[in-house]
């Protein structure tokens, strides 16, 4: 290993601190001429975004441009704020078969709680930049919830993509704690359902009592995951559990009733049976629209028009995909959000489930997730609707800066395709 | 191998398999195994009319129209005479494709629900199983099937695994419901022999260190060991047999006679330029690489070669051998030439139960991702992607692929442009038969899917009758096709109109 880690790290820094000096000197951007998709407040044809430095200062149709901004003229096209992956393990996961590449797995304690993805996420992960080139500016980096993993698997962080080195790319820490629930957290414990849930409440109550147990047996949590869950017993912190079947979310409803936890469902094939329940309580839920078959027993009622029924119902949706290529392809989450609108949820709806509704999941609907006035200048510039396959971005804007559009896919692109 | 009946569309393409092909047209040739059970019930003749068709042979038609007849495609083209008797469909707004076809699935072999009792596609005891074949595990219960059908799937063909160095026959199946899969085994198709580079035989047998492949090294030693042998199995069933039969070595006779195609699961440049060497040393032909993540480096060697490439449009970075997988990938294979100016053979395959409901979506960003690079890719090419390319790789591009007359009338209706994440397909035909109809749904077909979400929890919800958003209430067909209420929601191909109409009160 490196023997003056400290060394090779200032070399790296240079040149950043440099590009990062750049926002500071942005001053005024205006972006006029654009159909813009506020998310919070509906579209605005022929409008003006007008940015400075990393805020956004104005939005609106008609405004006057500041003498001395620099002027894009979007020329009609699409803008829409950077958009927001719910469920990734983005800088923590580089090559997933290779275990030297992963630090989002939380070993095989019972209970993990206090893991932090903080100690293990990289800023120059490889998928930062292939993914906000295609407009993903922020995303839940989360603790892996895997079959035989830790029952309480940590805390995860949202993340800045669009940040162009490690200053501020934490958009929040200790964003939410991560359990799995049902088939995967059935593994650790060698149990079933009962088995899981007892042991939740076990971890809980432990938490209440202070930390303590009760007389019977030694502590359960360590002091540590003690201290990490007593902002989720507060209400503070969310609790994002993978769980599908619309039992196993009531159960959990309840469980999280008894403890005034703030709870997510995380997955929720079934939770269309239970639309109405979570919308009553609040309870948002991150879904992949695409997940329609019966592929585990826990997912027996899954349905294509999950999301649209969910909506209907009232539930707030954030759209992450299910699949093993949720990370490297968090760039198609645009895609989960189309194929949801082709099986009946509107188009407005889509586009806040991969921008402001995983803001509001994660408490930071104040700074991202729209395009209102004091909200970080997270946008993008489209060639067309930025739902369909067939788009991409044109400029990906991050706090304000137009981020090199380029990664090492294109790299790999230009070095052998044509130019 | 069951006998293959040349068509009079037979393209030039082909004539390398049809000769391959003929050789098990031989009368002594015992009777094959496992025969296809399948037959097209009668259907009556249709004439769709006033649709945009896409060939998959190169062209598109606007306000063009189809007719099938017994199975078949009778005649495509902008003025078609409809003969009495035929039910004639509007689709005014609408695109008529070929059927969708996979060329790379494990429907059946690992169906839902995924548990070890239903995992039937890797036989991972011996990194060389050429004796064992997909079909003996497809469990035609699997809802997958179904779910393929309503995004167009026709055909596909279902391979095993990836585990072993060759892991055994892959078969073309018709995507029809059955309790067997005879009863779905596409006649006249070939088998297939699927072959596995790289990572997965070394980390399934030697990453313990206690069994070979441990190495590249290793898996190049066995596929050479196993075909060395076939050869000589095969030198002395010529010269009168006498042996006593050898079930693997009959696949990899059969592969080194050309009656069985090759079916090679290979990521990287440099191992694919291995594989085309051993097929060399051993005389065989490996008719296409899959997942190829890198196929776009040898491009051209492809394009020489005649060797297709089935391609995911995005997946990338699971696997280091998956690492320098690009968005362009699937439009630079197409964009080669050969010197004999043939066109690059370019395939999306989903090798998944979700990505088969979408390999229109698929074959979208594969094309959006190369017109951005600067590949001139029509409609009417990137659908061969999907369609007329995979017939061709596993076998029944004289059979289907392709809207021509002559053809199985295996078709797509979409509400649009398939390549569209809006896209819906309404209506499926397979043999002229129609197999999905989304404004007539049916009951589930699969068993196991049938009473899975109790019916009372069901009305929880709305039933599925997403209008077709794509396709104005003004301008629907005039015929039953048509949803009868109207859309519920603002057409999702006008974002601006949809949202401005939502926030305006």
């Amino acid at each position: 290993m490196n023997r003056h880690p400290w060394l090779r790290r200032a070399r790296v820094l240079a040149p950043l601190a440099l590009a990062l000096a750049l926002p500071a000197q942005a001053g005024l951007l205006a972006i006029t001429n654009a159909k813009l998709y506020t998310v919070s407040g509906g579209a605005l044809e022929n409008a003006t975004l007008l940015i400075r430095n990393d805020l956004i200062e104005a939005v609106g149709v008609g405004l006057p441009v500041p003498e001395g901004a620099k002027v894009i003229d979007a020329a009609g096209a699409s803008v829409t704020p950077g958009l927001f992956d719910a469920y990734t393990h983005i800088g923590l996961e580089e090559i997933s078969g290779i275990d030297e590449t992963r630090d989002d797995a939380g070993g095989n304690p019972r209970y993990s709680a206090a893991l932090d993805v903080l100690d293990g996420l990289n800023p120059r992960s490889v998928l930062i930049p292939v993914n906000r080139i295609e407009g993903i500016t922020q995303a839940m980096s989360a603790p892996t919830t895997g079959e035989g993993g830790p029952l309480l698997a940590g805390r995860g962080a949202v993340i800045n993509l669009g940040q162009l080195g490690p200053q501020n790319f934490i958009a929040r820490a200790h964003a939410a704690q991560f359990v799995p629930f049902g088939e995967a957290a059935m593994a650790q414990l060698h149990g079933g359902r009962p088995t899981v849930l007892l042991a939740l409440r076990e971890a809980f109550q432990e938490v209440r009592n202070g930390g303590h147990s009760g007389v019977q047996r030694d502590s359960l949590l360590g002091a540590l995951d003690i201290e990490a869950l007593r902002p989720v017993l507060s209400g503070e912190q969310p609790l994002v559990v993978d769980v599908q079947r619309a039992a196993d979310i009531r159960a959990l409803l309840k469980f999280a009733d008894d403890y005034g936890i703030k709870l997510v469902i995380h997955g929720g094939a079934e939770a269309h049976l239970v639309a109405r329940e979570l919308a009553e309580k609040q309870v948002p839920v991150i879904l992949d629209p695409t997940y329609n078959l019966p592929i585990h027993f826990e997912a027996l009622a899954a349905r294509a028009d999950a999301a649209a029924i969910l909506h209907r119902a009232g539930v707030l949706l954030a759209f992450s995909a299910a699949s093993d290529m949720g990370s490297h392809n968090s760039r198609n989450i645009r895609q989960l959000a189309g194929n949801a609108v082709a099986y009946g949820l509107p188009w407005s709806a889509a586009l806040a489930a991969v921008t402001l509704n995983p803001a509001k999941v994660y408490g930071l609907d104040s700074t991202v997730g729209s395009l209102e006035a004091g909200k970080q200048a997270n946008f993008v510039i489209w060639d067309g609707d930025p739902l369909e396959v067939t788009s991409f971005p044109k400029q990906v804007y991050a706090a304000g800066v137009a981020i090199p559009m380029s990664s090492r896919q294109t790299q790999l692109r230009d070095r052998y395709g044509k130019r | 191998m069951r006998r293959f009946q040349p068509l009079a569309a037979a393209s030039l393409a082909l004539a390398a398999l049809t000769l391959a092909l003929a050789a098990c047209k031989k009368d002594e040739a015992p009777a094959a195994p496992f025969p296809s059970t399948y037959t097209a019930p009668a259907a009556p003749a249709v004439l769709i009319t006033h649709a945009t068709i896409l060939t998959g042979t190169g062209r598109k038609l606007e306000d063009a129209s189809l007719l099938i007849q017994d199975g078949k495609i009778v005649a495509v083209g902008e003025e078609v005479a409809p003969p009495p008797q035929v039910e004639v469909i509007d689709a005014k707004g609408r695109w008529l494709t070929p059927g969708l076809i996979d060329a790379h699935s494990h429907l059946g072999v690992y169906p839902s629900p995924d548990v070890w009792a239903t995992a039937d596609g890797n036989e991972m005891v011996d990194p060389v199983t050429p004796g064992v074949w997909s079909e003996h595990a497809v469990w035609p219960q699997d809802p997958g099937f179904e779910t393929a059908r309503a995004g167009g799937v026709t055909s596909l063909l279902v391979l095993p695994g990836s585990g072993n160095l060759i892991g055994g026959r892959g078969s073309v199946l018709k995507n029809v419901p059955s309790v067997s899969y005879q009863g779905m085994k596409y006649p006249g198709a070939p088998y297939s022999l699927k072959i596995a580079c790289g990572e997965n035989p070394k980390r399934v047998y030697g990453k313990d260190g206690q069994r070979a492949p441990m190495t590249r090294m290793g898996n190049v030693a066995g596929y050479r060991a196993a075909f060395a042998k076939a050869k000589e199995y095969l030198k002395k069933q010529e010269a009168g047999g006498g042996e006593e039969r050898d079930l693997g070595m009959e696949t990899l006779a059969g592969v080194l006679k050309g009656d069985i195609l090759v079916q090679n699961h290979c990521y990287r440049a440099d191992e694919m330029e291995t594989m085309l060497d051993v097929a060399k040393e051993f005389g065989f032909k490996i008719t296409t690489f899959h997942h190829a993540v890198e196929a776009y480096k040898i491009a051209d060697r492809l394009a020489e070669e005649g060797v297709c490439a089935a391609l995911w449009a995005d997946w990338w970075g699971f696997k280091l051998e998956a690492f320098d997988g690009i968005r362009e990938n699937v439009a630079m294979v197409d964009a080669a030439v050969s010197k004999d100016g043939a066109r690059g053979c370019a395939i999306v395959h989903s090798d998944d139960p979700y990505g088969i409901q979408r390999l229109n979506q698929e074959a979208a960003k594969a094309m959006a991702a190369g017109r951005r690079a600067g590949y001139v890719i029509r409609d009417e090419d990137a659908i061969a992607w999907i369609t007329s390319n995979p017939a061709k790789a596993i076998g029944i591009g004289e059979l289907t692929g392709s809207l021509e007359p002559g053809k199985a009338a295996d078709l797509v209706l979409w509400n649009g442009t398939p390549f569209s994440s809006y896209a819906r397909a309404d209506r499926v035909y397979i043999d002229g038969v129609l197999r999905f109809d989304r404004y007539t749904p049916k009951p589930v077909e699969s068993d196991f899917a049938l009473g899975l979400a109790p019916p009372e929890e069901q009305e929880a919800g709305t039933p599925l009758t997403a209008p077709s958003a794509a396709i104005p209430a003004s301008a629907a067909p005039k015929t039953e096709i048509a949803p009868t209420a109207s859309p519920a929601e603002p057409a999702p191909t006008e974002p601006a109109a949809a949202a401005a109409s939502e926030t305006q009160p």
